[in-house]
């Protein structure tokens, strides 16, 4: 599939109707989205035919973008009920197979290393504090190749000793830097639109204990 | 739900020290088919608990699968056409996830278990 059939296609996915700011729920648009994931697989094959999971998936767009891009099995898992079924609708309007769990991706207890890739948009941590790096450090024990994710170009630093240091990452890498256009979705959003520059992160985790 | 995934979850309730596996409460299975892909299976075959898939398959009407396996059996078309149809082809859209430990009923809806725990579970 190319670049920008993927990106149409994910153009076509519903988003939050009435999104939740305490759980910063912000949709994937079509332009990361499709990035995002095409950099995984074209660049590394950390997608197609291999078991994916989406950590706090909203509306599903990144695990729909993995299934469409030929994982064998995608997992995607979110806190919020009504998300989890848009993303229902989603993955059954562009025909794809795809497991969903609700719950706090903190909680979940995993067996085994069954999972090879973890994709994620999380939280950027503006209404509870380090929660972009909560999911990484679950992300980089659940994730037996690789973890793709987004944080905030102004954490850049601090992600990357992060994930080294405590996390037992054994690479961090920035992919490429991106802009996410955020309309203006919340009430407290002044401007009509914004733009956060973030950084698309492929991180490999630290061996893992059996 | 599919079985792969049964196979992945534990219990996570504080305290719980054996949550795997959650006993399976089928009350709709549906099949939906798949193409195959041996290579997948096989990477898969050592990473699956295989006691668990098996009785996690029959609780969801399928009792095509040996109890006992060896990796000898990936040579043969009828054994990987079962184990991919048990791991991919049948799912969870009814019923519930149970933990062996407490009993604690995580139930699934359109094919979705809802894990979120309560407050003294965490």
């Amino acid at each position: 599939m190319k670049l920008k059939q993927l990106e149409g296609l994910l153009g076509g996915l519903d988003q939050f109707p009435n999104p939740k700011v305490e759980l910063e729920q912000y949709p994937t648009g079509p332009h990361i989205a499709s990035r995002m994931l095409f950099t995984a697989e074209n660049s590394f094959e950390d997608i197609s035919n291999k078991v994916v999971a989406d950590f706090g998936c909203g509306c599903g767009t990144l695990g729909v973008a993995a299934a469409l891009l030929s994982a064998e099995h995608v997992l995607s898992i979110d806190i919020d009920p009504k998300s989890l079924e848009i993303a229902s609708l989603n993955a059954e309007e562009l025909e794809v197979d795809m497991d969903f769990i609700q719950s706090n991706v903190m909680d979940l207890r995993w067996r085994g290393q069954i999972v090879d890739t973890v994709i994620m948009n999380p939280p950027f941590g503006t209404r509870k504090k380090g929660a972009d790096l909560d999911f990484l450090n679950v992300a980089l024990k659940v994730a037996s190749q690789a973890v793709y994710s987004l944080h905030k170009r102004s954490t850049r630093e601090h992600v990357k000793r992060t994930a080294l240091r405590d996390f037992n990452a054994s690479n961090a890498e920035v992919l490429c830097e991106l802009r996410y256009d955020l309309p203006k979705l919340y009430k407290f959003h002044k401007k009509k639109e914004v733009d956060i520059a973030v950084d698309l992160w492929r991180f490999v985790p630290g061996k893992h204990q059996s | 739900m599919r079985l792969l995934t049964h196979n992945m979850l534990s219990s996570n309730i504080k305290g719980v020290e054996k949550g795997f596996p959650l006993r399976i409460e089928a009350e709709k299975v549906v099949e939906k088919p798949v193409e195959m892909n041996a290579d997948f299976l096989r990477k898969m075959f050592e990473k699956v608990e295989w006691k668990a898939f098996v009785e996690a398959s029959r609780s969801m009407g399928y009792a095509q699968l040996p109890e006992e396996v060896d990796s000898g059996m990936l040579e043969s078309d009828e054994f990987l056409s079962r184990f991919h149809h048990a791991l991919l082809e049948l799912h969870l859209e009814e019923g519930a996830l149970v933990c062996p430990e407490t009993g604690r009923r995580f139930p699934v809806n359109k094919g979705i278990p809802n894990m979120l725990l309560h407050e003294d579970e965490v």
